[in-house]
């Protein structure tokens, strides 16, 4: 594909602000563009694949409501959406909601250009049709009495609030589309949005509760492997899955990574040709969950046989004393014929490999707390 | 009258005072967004609620209400109430 010989761009979104490193095709050499947005909080930054240029990004500050900024220049230039996420007034008596922040953006369909999803804390979904310019509730979930159910109270979700995340559309249908919820577990559409329905069916929850209530559902990251779309990988609050669809039974591929490791982890990253290979960004979830490398140790670990076994993938890391947390949008691949990996820390850090994690190197330092990391192929 | 506007929001201002018009704290505060777009959602949520850390004065005393009358001669003054690092 034409993608492996153009320059990539690693788009970097913080707590902070945001940041593009534009490198050579080679992956040697990095150029720095940045910061935008300096001091706002950026959770995601994306380009569109389908046009190659119109670049979005989910911001609010600690003291401003949230809002999308667009651009068509690779950020020299950016405009705020005439109209970003919000909810409806309430209705059928339920509680009225606002946005807090817009957590994740996905372009629709390659058929549908200018059309994006957006995912919201607390859980909503919406649509635009125009770019990213101006936003609208989609589908009936935000209001549905079922769904309100399932999205819990804030206190259900993460420190900064509940969110909807890992919205995903079939390659092969536009009306196929999935997303998930931390906490409210992962759902499927297959009617363009018009209903949703839950797809838990094999999901570990917390010992002690009903994995048939969906509020205890929390997948962490759901990817769809755009070499076999039938296959999706998901990284969740209690453990690694895969589901092979038409299946709608997920299984516990991580009951065989390293005993000493385990399988919780935030990100879920896929080969973007070879639906077999997956990587994962383990944490330590002992007595209170420290989310940190286990023993200090960090290491990604990759599977290239569907999760049938798992290899440590840590030359070039730290050996001890680096305790990183990776959050869920913070780790993504590239296209190129040897896959790049790269992922950012909270601690600020953007680590990278050019050999599919064989050896990792450091992009950058000393950047604010990394809320995304993501690859994009400007035209 | 003037209205104050804090360092967050003078990106859509492009200074600290502006003038606006309304008999209400939310007739300002549409009128602000008529001259300059997108800046009444900074500050009030889809529910008409003033956003967390958005303090409104009116003639030096804090208001909570965006039905609060106005008169034309004073000041209304917007500030953020910084907090956290």
């Amino acid at each position: 594909m034409t993608e492996t010989k153009a320059n990539p761009v690693l788009l970097v979104a913080t707590r902070k602000g945001a940041w593009l490193y534009h490198g050579d095709a080679a992956r040697q050499s990095w150029y720095c563009d940045g910061p935008h947005f300096l001091g706002h909080i950026i959770n995601h930054l994306l380009l569109d694949a389908r046009d190659g240029r119109t670049l979005l990004a989910a911001a609010k500050t600690g003291h401003l409501g949230p809002t999308i900024f667009r651009s068509t220049d690779l950020g020299q230039t950016w405009k705020e959406a005439a109209k970003p996420p919000a909810f409806a007034p309430a209705t059928n008596g339920l509680a009225a909601r606002s946005v807090d922040h817009t957590f994740w953006l996905a372009p629709a369909h390659a058929s549908e250009p200018g059309v994006w999803y957006a995912g919201t804390s607390p859980q909503g979904l919406f649509r635009s049709a125009d770019g990213g310019d101006t936003w609208a509730p989609f589908s009936s979930i935000n209001d549905d009495p079922r769904y309100r159910e399932w999205f819990g109270t804030e206190q259900d979700g993460t420190p900064d609030g509940p969110k909807l995340h890992s919205i995903i559309v079939d390659p092969r249908d536009p009306r196929h589309l999935y997303f998930a919820m931390s906490g409210g577990g992962v759902h499927e559409s297959t009617d363009g949005g018009q209903s949703f329905a839950p797809l838990v069916d094999g999901l570990a929850v917390v010992e002690g509760f009903d994995p048939g209530d969906i509020r205890f559902h929390d997948p962490h990251c759901v990817r769809l492997c755009p070499g076999n779309p039938d296959r999706l990988y998901q990284q969740n609050h209690c453990g690694i899955y895969r589901l092979d669809r038409p299946d709608t039974r997920w299984r516990r591929v991580g009951a065989t990574m390293p005993q000493d490791v385990g399988d919780i982890g935030f990100p879920m990253v896929v080969h973007p040709r070879d639906d077999r290979v997956a990587w994962v960004l383990p944490m330590d979830t002992s007595d209170v969950w420290p989310r940190t490398s286990p023993g200090g140790r960090p290491a990604v670990h990759v599977t290239r046989d569907g999760g049938e076994s798992w290899q440590r993938l840590d030359a070039g890391m730290p050996r001890e004393q680096a305790w990183w947390t990776v959050k869920r949008q913070a780790m993504c691949a590239d296209q190129a014929d040897a896959i790049g990996l790269y992922f950012g820390t909270t601690s600020g850090e953007l680590w990278f490999s050019r050999d599919e994690g064989a050896h990792w190197d450091v992009l950058a330092r000393h950047l604010p707390e990394i809320h995304s990391v993501e690859i994009a192929y400007p035209r | 009258m003037r209205v104050l506007i804090p360092s967050a929001l003078q990106s859509y201002t492009g200074g600290p005072w502006v003038e606006a018009e309304g008999a209400t704290v939310g007739a300002v505060l549409d009128d602000l967004d008529r001259r300059y777009p997108g800046i009444r959602f900074r500050m009030v949520d889809e529910q008409g609620a003033i956003r967390r850390h958005m303090r409104i004065f009116w003639r030096r005393t804090m208001v909570f209400d965006l039905s609060t009358p106005l008169a034309a001669d004073g000041e209304l003054m917007i500030v953020q109430a910084l907090s956290g690092g």
